[in-house]
């Protein structure tokens, strides 16, 4: 195979926050979002991102983006490093690499017909367009997501969420995008919207040939759409496998109690269940622990933890696992 | 999934819905509040005072009434007779044509300085907010430095050093009038910059221009036009008191503040209509615009009231 289409390597990102009733000149604080984050993905493939809140998951999709600056590392965008390209190259990849937003009121300018909303990409980006292809395109575009194109020019506030979500999908799309980075799109959603709106995406995965990075919380919904996940834990990526074998065959220990905690629909087998249940809460960003990050929080660590960053082991079937003790069970020795 | 999909074969060939917008919102919102469409219809009535005025007055407001002149008590009062419906000033003009004069002349202050502040303080704060960093830094420090020199005192000078004229008064409210409006502007739009909205422009690939004008400005227009009606009666209150301290504009031009300011003196000759004339249309104007601009605030951001 060429290229893969995107391709993450090493990539930080660190945001300076300032100390509290300091002066302007004092150095302020760094908060390390993501540490060297690796990722692939193949054209029309699914990678599902998931992680506690403040894992660094968004994040990450800012910094392939591009609306967030990457400290190290590169992007790699079909073979070609995109991180140091100038504004008016970044603006033009904004045609290949699209996003759709977790909140979908406040992803649309309230003053601006849903027209107006889907049209700014292929303004930006086909500035020739006539004024009866764009109304054409659009209209083909919200009726591709399931709106009717008699709608054109209603406002954001008259939709309700799911539909929101579906204008924001059709902006997204309209320019053709190879890649859509989907950052939460179904959490502000109920559940049913969130199943349309999943089928959606994937309808249009499959017909449009897109790769989707697909950013959630929620296992379940993650695993129906992916075919790849990728776990992050405070900006780290900890375990990555391909969907069914994640889920069967967790190694790293915190996937494990992820896994874990996702309910079963069964009262009876939820009672039965055994549960490791992490203890304590993520460490803070700006002061994270020595070593794994994850071993304040580990059933299984150790002293040594604490020494080096563990380096990502690569098991069979492409199953990348950052701890060295994966294959010990949860007894600590 | 796309059940929707042969409705929508029906209606291609029907026009699109008119959507509501917020701003058709507002203005339902708007015509609902009686006392904002009182101010409205008042400031309406003024404006047309000053536009027909000239029309229908039967004296110019530079002649004087020779008549008049010795005897203005009892000659000049108000009267339809005479064909001084509001009296004479002190030196026999009359006082109808002069007030109108001065409505123009006050209105046009207003209008000017908030439109300056409009235009420019929007865009600057937009601006600053928008980029964020040292650039935001530099430029509201410069509007800091600004607002820290008192303006009156620096208004004044400019009319004393420059002469008295009305470009120069212009030209000292432009310089004044906008450094609020460019800190709110700023404020709304740090608040903006977090919606997914930009996000979603920048990630695009939009210009940071085109992200100012097509994303920032309009959702900004809402403060901006409310602080803009409440900034016109200050403006107005500005130029009439430098008019009344007699620094405002020149003779044979007037204004409110002058006109008050000539009715003032002339108090204890027992000319009051000289004082109360131009100060009822001042006093309904402000009231006028005061009430507009609550009416317009309540009418723009529901949630607020």
């Amino acid at each position: 195979m060429s290229a893969p289409l995107l391709e993450v390597q090493d990539v930080s990102v660190t945001f300076d926050v300032a100390r509290q009733g300091s002066w302007p000149w004092t150095p302020p604080h760094a908060l390390q979002a993501v540490k060297q984050a690796s990722i692939m993905l193949e054209p029309g493939q699914t990678l599902g991102l998931v992680g506690e809140s403040g894992s660094g998951k968004s994040t990450l999709a800012r910094a392939i983006v591009g609306t967030v600056p990457i400290s190290t590392g590169q992007v790699l965008w079909r073979g070609e490093d995109v991180v140091g390209l100038s504004a008016a190259h970044q603006r033009a990849r904004g045609r290949h690499v699209q996003m759709v937003f977790q909140d979908p009121l406040d992803a649309l300018n309230p003053r601006m017909t849903v027209g107006q909303i889907v049209a700014e990409p292929l303004l930006t980006h086909f500035p020739d367009l006539s004024k009866e292809d764009i109304r054409a395109k659009v209209g083909g575009m919200m009726e591709r997501v399931g709106l009717l194109p008699a709608l054109i020019n209603r406002y954001p506030h008259e939709f309700s969420g799911g539909q929101c979500q579906r204008i924001g999908i059709a902006r997204a799309l309209i320019t053709g995008p190879e890649l859509l980075i989907c950052d939460e799109p179904v959490s502000a959603l109920d559940v049913s919207v969130q199943a349309q709106v999943v089928n959606l995406l994937q309808d249009l995965q499959r017909d449009m040939g897109l790769a989707l990075l697909f950013i959630a919380h929620d296992l379940s919904v993650v695993r129906h759409i992916s075919h790849r996940i990728a776990v992050m834990y405070l900006g780290r990526i900890v375990e990555t496998a391909a969907a069914p074998e994640l889920i069967a065959n967790p190694r790293h220990p915190y996937t494990k109690a992820l896994i874990a905690s996702v309910p079963i629909p069964s009262p009876k087998a939820e009672r039965q269940r055994h549960r490791p249940v992490l203890e304590g809460e993520l460490p803070s960003p700006m002061a994270p622990p020595s070593g794994c990050v994850f071993r304040t929080r580990c059933p299984i660590a150790r002293a040594s933890c604490a020494e080096t960053m563990p380096a990502v082991a690569v098991l069979e079937n492409d199953h990348f696992v950052a701890c060295p003790y994966h294959s010990e069970g949860e007894t600590p020795s | 999934m796309f059940a929707t999909k042969s409705i929508a074969d029906d209606l291609a060939g029907a026009a699109p819905i008119k959507g509501r917008s917020l701003w058709a919102d507002a203005r339902q919102r708007f015509f609902r509040n009686r006392a904002a469409v009182a101010g409205l219809i008042v400031l309406m009535l003024v404006t047309a005072f000053a536009l027909i005025g000239p029309f229908i007055a039967p004296w110019n407001n530079e002649d004087i009434d020779w008549n008049v002149l010795g005897n203005i008590i009892e000659a000049g009062r108000p009267s339809l007779e005479s064909g001084h419906w509001f009296g004479t000033d002190p030196v026999g003009r009359d006082l109808f044509a002069r007030t109108v004069q001065g409505t123009q002349i006050s209105l046009l202050v207003g209008i000017v300085g908030a439109l300056i502040s409009v235009v420019v303080g929007t865009l600057y704060g937009a601006i600053a907010g928008y980029f964020g960093g040292r650039i935001d830094n530099v430029m509201m420090r410069i509007v800091d430095v600004l607002m820290s020199i008192p303006y009156m005192f620096v208004l004044i000078l400019l009319l004393v050093v420059f002469g008295r004229s009305l470009l120069m008064l212009f030209i000292g409210i432009g310089l004044i009038s906008w450094l609020d409006m460019a800190r709110i502007a700023r404020g709304q739009t740090l608040t903006l910059k977090g919606k997914a909205y930009i996000e979603a422009a920048v990630a695009t690939g939009v210009r940071p221009f085109t992200i100012i004008l097509r994303h920032i400005i309009p959702n900004l227009l809402g403060v901006v036009i409310v602080y803009a009606t409440l900034l016109v009666p200050s403006m107005i209150i500005y130029e009439s008191f430098i008019s009344f301290l007699g620094l405002g504009v020149q003779e044979p031009l007037t204004s409110w503040g002058a006109l008050i300011n000539d009715g003032a003196s002339e108090m204890n000759n027992g000319t009051l209509w000289m004082l109360l004339v131009p100060l009822f249309f001042f006093v309904i104007t402000l009231f006028g615009f005061f009430f507009v601009g609550d009416g317009l605030r309540d009418a723009l951001d529901p949630k607020d009231r």
